[in-house]
């Protein structure tokens, strides 16, 4: 059936030239996002080619089985042969689907066997990496500025799609995430590396991948998390082993020279200043800068009762998160003693809250009673 | 006020009037009537929100609602396009056209019936004013995934609430149409023998009967763990967030179903119809309907393929979904064996099933795209899937019911319609549908996730084309609900068979159909698909 | 079907202002329970208004069902719409339960054994799984699972029981034995009513001094949503046999002429199965 090689040829020919970005799965750079990106034109090609066989068919019985092209209907309605062969056919089309779709599906849950393991731990709305093997870790947060995202604010190159401290791996190397999540599901979408794995709160999943060429590639949060799960990013940056070593000893580093001293006994300003930056990283969403919350969804600080007056309430649900909505995590999971000392201080003396008080991370120690 | 006094001739021989015969209506034209307009409105506010999803989505940025606005849009369109549009105007319609199809009296108990239409008003009250109260609606979609619906405000019980008075609704309303069909048959009107309508809303009416409690099982637990301290879908207790998307699908794929047999019941009159001859395959017709209600109990887990579930279970549910294109496609080939060396003519109700037809297949292809685990890794909770689920929706559902009110409303109104401004309404959809939805399989591919506010630079042009599309699309409804309105008033008067291939027993009856068809059950010779070859007795009046 | 066949009319009712005062009900039910569930006042009236107002939408179209049997509107084909009408309403009722004992297998076999599985080590690294007292890395809360062989046990023989002493009231009626069918309809009332109380007892025992609650994690939740809708199940039986009871008081019913009587021992008898399934695996294995 020449018609129907036509009709292939054209639909792989475009189905090839069509990976312009804007029209087909991004260009993959692991084994599994290629096993996708060939599948998928597969299937492309399948369907495609039934849906012109299907609608050809019906075209030609439009135009050619018109009343007004003279026609008396014939009122047969059964044929066993026919019937039987529309049901074989398509199975046979299904399994011959199935067979490299099964194959696929295998290699993407082949998690072992990996060299190195990064615990992904979704957040409403960041996402941390703690490398296990290192034993260190951060959080990665939205870099696009809020002004930018309102109305028609100036929109940078990488718009919503930029993060602070990116995903650092090495190429050629299994990378084995371990997912889970702190609050909601959330989802963690990388096209270009072929993986999407939910991030399920209490629970851990893995998927894996291994990078072949370095780069930068971008992703984002792929599971409704909320508020703001439109701003949740995710960046990879792929380096040499060489470089991702470099870059290993470095942030190490990094890390051993800004650990805090949690005795240390602060001056207001300062710790403002830090309170600053930690409500600028994780309060802001909810409460707002202007400390003024969401009427209806989430409490003001400024002027409320608990960051005017009571102290330990204070501590207390930052640290443990609200009782009455899970929406208020407990954030002494997620922040060191000083960083919530420090924003315990900045809400009692922003806005216009002016108790003038200082809360030591040693308060929040003793507050935590001992446990982590 | 409803003590019996009249044993024999029950039904009262004159219609009610006033407000009175909408408010305590036991008829079931007047409650099918009732179940359509209700569904018109409920389906022009579900778009308006569609609108404003699409009016944020024309730019990057975010210029007119916040995310959390947003979300509920998206979380309300879906809802009330689901259970507030789609399922009521098929129960309409089931309502209005099985007793006639089928020789019938009435429903089978026409007081329950009132009530299954209306409690759907004030679930819908619930819905919609939940955006008033504090907090504001549901925002955790229509899927309403725990935890994060264990987050929200009071907007999400009122949800919860709405969604348990709509199943209370539907089930009811499905009870009436089995019995209906099973017990209230015309002599001589077989099952074997009997129209696919018909079929297409029994085995529709078992699909909800048998899934609708589970989804009010899923959200009771979601309401004991908000305010009750039950741990359902919380680690910390033993329970599993993925639990809930198990109940909920278990529930969500029949659903989808739910709102597409019907649809092929309608396809399978209008195409015979304009085809003027006898429906392809009448009996493997019946089977692939009843395969699809079966397999759709099977397959629910390929909405959850990325949640990692262990690769026997991704294998035996990407097998089990690509298994139902096997009988659509019996259905879609019937339809076209049905055209095939017919002598077709192309109104209205005919332009929108053979659109139906087309655009439902390319959204089943897309769909059996969805179904192979693998490939769905790459493009589940992408736009791929909107693309595809408004194909099977829109395009599927929707057209369906276009076709199915263009079909039926010399019938039940007594009036033609205005030819032209349907076949307008018909290729205005049509092109502007797929302006809207075509892009979107673009976005996804090329990873734009759903439920978003605002989007990457890279998805401008095909947001734009989209949000262009859908308002265009929507303006293009103001001409059916100007033709319908225009037409009902001043319409010509149609004639008993206004469609020359039309046989089944509706047709048999004077047009507009009496307030009361087949007081007296009549006695009938028929041949497939309620084609009616002759019929003794039988009163109306 | 036979006699029904020969039947040419149906029995359509006049309209009828009750689904619209059940609409009201359920719509004041909705919001009051919203609101009350979010600790707002004004819900619980409004509560209240809907329960009301649904006894009086039961009592007015109850009252004209029975009016319209007893002035013999109603022939073969009405009664097999309402058999077929009440079967399909005790299968929505399946499904509605199977809901939980989906909830019960699916944390019993899939949730709790994986939270305590080697990978969660890594969250949870203190926890070990156990059913039914250590089934969330979460629950603190000390208690105890309820045993089957006490109360639950007796319960089982009631329901039996009753499933019984329905039947023999139903026999009592087809053979017009009218004393059977009073004393049988009274006993499976009594039994209902013995087994509510039975229940009530357990649960204060499981409350007070299991320290069992809703909140006690998988176990907990479990047990008092199946166990609590099964009750509530109950007591609508016991609720809907006594009207029944009252009815043949009355001398509604004759040897033909029942299907209220058959609906009621129907539903109880599916509320019996789904305590024998309850029995089984929330107390039992
Ligand atoms: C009317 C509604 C409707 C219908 C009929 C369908 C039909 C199908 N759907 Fe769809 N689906 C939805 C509504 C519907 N769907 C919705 C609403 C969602 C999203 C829910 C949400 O997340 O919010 C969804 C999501 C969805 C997913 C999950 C995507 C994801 O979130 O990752 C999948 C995956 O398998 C899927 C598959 C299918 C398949 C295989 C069919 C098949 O039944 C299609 C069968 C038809 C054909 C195949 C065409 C005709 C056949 C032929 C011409 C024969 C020859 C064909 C072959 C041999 C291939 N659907
Ligand atoms: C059966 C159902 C159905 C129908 C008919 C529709 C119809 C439409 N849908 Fe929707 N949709 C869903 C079911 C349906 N949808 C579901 C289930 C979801 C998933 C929700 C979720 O993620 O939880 C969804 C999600 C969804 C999204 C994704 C949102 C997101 O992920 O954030 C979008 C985006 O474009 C969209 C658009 C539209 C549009 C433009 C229409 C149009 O066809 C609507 C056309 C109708 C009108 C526009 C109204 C009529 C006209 C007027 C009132 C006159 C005024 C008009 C003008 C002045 C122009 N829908
Ligand atoms: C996801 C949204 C969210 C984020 C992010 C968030 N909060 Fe909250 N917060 C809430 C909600 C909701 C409440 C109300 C809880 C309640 O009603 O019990 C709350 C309450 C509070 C209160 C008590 C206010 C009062 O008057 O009752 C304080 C103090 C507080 N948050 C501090 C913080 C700090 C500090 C951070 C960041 C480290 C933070 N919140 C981040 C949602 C959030
Ligand atoms: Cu996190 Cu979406
Ligand atoms: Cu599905």
């Amino acid at each position: 059936m020449s018609f129907l090689r036509f009709s292939t040829v054209t639909l792989s020919v475009l189905a090839v030239t069509a990976d312009a970005a804007e029209f087909n799965l991004q260009p993959p750079v692991t084994s599994i996002a290629r096993d996708i990106y060939s599948l998928h034109t597969l299937l492309l090609v399948i369907t495609g080619v039934i849906a012109i066989v299907v609608f050809g068919v019906m075209f030609y019985a439009i135009i050619r089985h018109r009343k007004a092209a003279g026609r008396s209907a014939k009122l047969f309605h059964e044929n066993t042969t026919v019937e039987i062969i529309w049901t074989v056919i398509p199975f046979l089309i299904l399994v011959g689907m199935a067979w490299p779709a099964t194959r696929t599906v295998l290699a993407q849950k082949s998690t072992r066997g990996e060299d190195m393991t990064i615990k992904v731990t979704g957040f409403q709305w960041k996402w941390r990496y703690d490398y296990l093997d290192d034993n260190f870790g951060f959080v990665s947060h939205l870099a696009t500025p809020q002004t930018a995202i309102e109305g028609d604010g100036v929109k940078p190159v990488n718009y919503l799609l930029e993060v602070d401290e990116p995903l650092v791996v090495p190429t050629g190397k299994k990378v084995r995430l371990l997912l889970t999540a702190n609050d909601v599901i959330h989802s963690w979408w990388m096209p270009a590396l072929g993986v999407k794995q939910d991030a399920i709160p209490g629970f851990v999943r893995d998927t894996w991948f291994k990078v072949d060429t370095p780069g930068t590639y971008r992703g984002q949060c792929s599971e409704l998390c909320g508020k703001d799960h439109g701003f949740m990013p995710i960046v990879v940056v792929a380096k040499s082993p060489a470089d991702y070593d470099r870059w290993l000893a470095e942030k190490k580093k990094l890390a051993a020279a800004s650990a805090d001293d949690p005795n240390k006994v602060w001056k207001l300003e300062d710790l403002k200043a830090r309170g600053e930056k930690v409500y600028l990283q994780n309060c802001i969403p909810c409460h707002q800068a202007t400390g003024k919350g969401i009427p209806g969804s989430f409490p003001a600080l400024d002027g409320s009762k608990i960051v005017t007056t009571d102290k330990a309430a204070h501590i207390h649900i930052v640290l443990n998160g609200s009782q009455k909505n899970p929406a208020m995590a407990a954030w002494g999971k997620q922040l060191s003693d000083t960083d919530i000392a420090a924003v315990i201080t900045y809400e009692r003396n922003s806005w216009s809250n002016h108790t003038g008080e200082v809360i030591q991370p040693k308060d929040v120690k003793a507050a935590r009673g001992g446990k982590v | 006020m409803a003590t019996v006094t009249d044993t024999q001739h029950a039904p009262h021989s004159h219609k009610p009037s006033g407000l009175s015969r909408w408010l305590t209506a036991t008829n079931h034209k007047d409650i099918g009537t009732l179940y359509l307009w209700f569904s018109f409105t409920m389906f022009l506010s579900g778009g308006v929100m569609a609108l404003c999803i699409r009016a944020e989505l024309f730019h990057p940025g975010l210029q007119f609602f916040q995310p959390e606005l947003f979300n509920q849009f998206t979380t309300l369109h879906g809802l009330i396009m689901v259970f507030g549009a789609i399922m009521p105007a098929f129960t309409g319609l089931a309502n209005w056209m099985l007793p006639l199809m089928i020789g019938a009296p009435d429903m089978a108990f026409a007081r329950m019936n009132n009530w299954s239409f209306w409690l759907l008003p004030p679930a819908a009250l619930l819905l919609l004013t939940s955006f008033a109260v504090p907090g504001g609606a549901a925002a955790a979609g229509w899927t309403l995934y725990a935890p994060l619906s264990t987050q929200m405000g009071m907007g999400m019980d009122m949800t919860i609430f709405a969604i348990h008075i709509m199943g209370i609704s539907s089930i009811m309303g499905s009870i009436n149409i089995i019995v209906t069909i099973l017990n209230l048959r015309a002599p001589g009107m077989t099952l074997m023998k009997m129209p696919m309508f018909a079929w297409a809303t029994l085995i529709t009416a078992y699909l909800i009967i048998a899934v609708m409690p589970v989804l009010a099982g899923a959200v009771t637990m979601v309401l004991t763990d908000r305010h009750f301290g039950t741990h359902f879908f919380n680690a910390a207790g033993g329970g599993d967030p993925i639990l809930y998307q198990h109940v909920f699908w278990f529930f969500g794929h029949p659903e989808v179903y739910i709102m597409a047999l019907p649809a092929f019941g309608i396809v399978s009159h209008v195409i015979p119809t304009f085809a003027r001859k006898p429906l392809f395959g009448y009996t493997s017709m019946v089977y692939a309907t009843s395969s699809i209600g079966i397999l759709s109990f099977m397959v629910w887990a390929h909405h959850m393929f990325a949640t990692g579930m262990p690769a026997t279970a991704q294998l035996f549910f990407m097998y089990a979904t690509m298994l139902i294109a096997v009988p659509t496609g019996v259905k879609v080939f019937n339809w076209i064996a049905t055209m095939w060396e017919g002598a077709m003519t192309f109104e209205t109700p005919m332009l929108f099933a053979i659109g139906f037809i087309m655009l439902f297949t390319i959204g089943g292809l897309s769909g059996v795209t969805l179904s192979v685990a693998a490939v769905d890794i790459a493009l589940h909770a992408s736009y791929y899937v909107v693309a595809h689920f408004h194909y099977v929706l829109v395009a599927g559902a929707l057209f369906s019911l276009f076709a199915a009110i263009y079909y039926w409303f010399p019938k039940m109104t007594g009036k033609m319609y205005n030819e032209r401004l349907g076949k307008l309404h018909f290729w205005w959809s049509m092109v502007w549908f797929n302006v809207t939805f075509f892009p979107m399989h673009f976005l996804g591919l090329a990873g734009m996730p759903r439920r978003i506010p605002d989007y990457a630079l890279q998805f401008t042009t095909f947001n734009e084309i989209a949000s262009v599309g859908a308002f265009c699309f929507g303006l293009g409804q103001l001409i059916f609900l100007y033709n319908m309105l225009v037409s009902i008033k001043y319409g010509e008067p149609a004639p008993q068979k206004p469609w020359e291939g039309a046989d089944t027993l509706e047709w048999q009856i004077p047009t507009p159909a009496p307030y009361h068809s087949f007081t007296e059950a009549p006695d009938l010779e028929v041949a497939e698909n309620g084609a009616i070859r002759a019929i003794k007795g039988g009163q109306h009046h | 079907m036979m006699e029904s066949s020969e039947q040419t009319h149906y029995f359509v009712p006049s309209p009828s202002r009750w689904p619209l005062v059940g609409a009201a009900a359920l719509f004041c039910l909705g919001l009051g329970a919203a609101l009350t569930v979010n600790g707002l006042g004004s819900g619980k009236v409004l509560l209240a208004l809907g329960f009301t107002i649904l006894i009086w939408m039961l009592f007015g179209w109850f009252g004209d069902v029975i009016r319209e049997s007893l002035n013999g509107v109603y022939h073969g084909k009405e009664d097999m719409s309402f058999r077929w009408g009440m079967g399909w309403f005790i299968f929505s009722e399946v499904m509605f339960f199977a809901a939980f004992f989906g909830a019960l297998f699916y944390v019993r076999t899939i949730s709790v054994p994986e939270l305590g599985d080697i990978t969660h080590k890594l969250l949870y690294p203190d926890f070990s799984a156990a059913w039914p007292l250590a089934t969330g890395p979460g629950i603190t809360q000390h208690y105890e699972a309820v045993a089957a062989w006490g109360l639950p046990a007796i319960n089982t023989l009631l329901l039996l029981t009753s499933g019984a002493t329905v039947t023999l009231a139903h026999w009592g009626l087809i053979r017009g034995q009218r004393r059977q069918l009073v004393l049988g309809l009274l006993l499976t009332v009594l039994l209902g009513a013995s087994f509510l109380t039975l229940q009530f007892i357990e649960y204060h025992h499981a409350l007070t001094e299991l320290n069992l609650t809703l909140s006690a994690g998988a176990y907990g939740m479990t047990f008092y949503m199946l166990t609590g809708f099964h009750g509530l199940h109950v007591l609508l039986g016991t609720i809907i046999l006594f009207v029944v009871l009252l009815r043949v008081l009355r001398g509604h019913f004759d040897e033909h002429n029942h299907f209220a009587f058959e609906a009621a021992a129907w539903y109880w008898h599916f509320v019996d199965v789904v305590w024998l399934l309850l029995f089984v695996f929330v107390y039992w294995l």
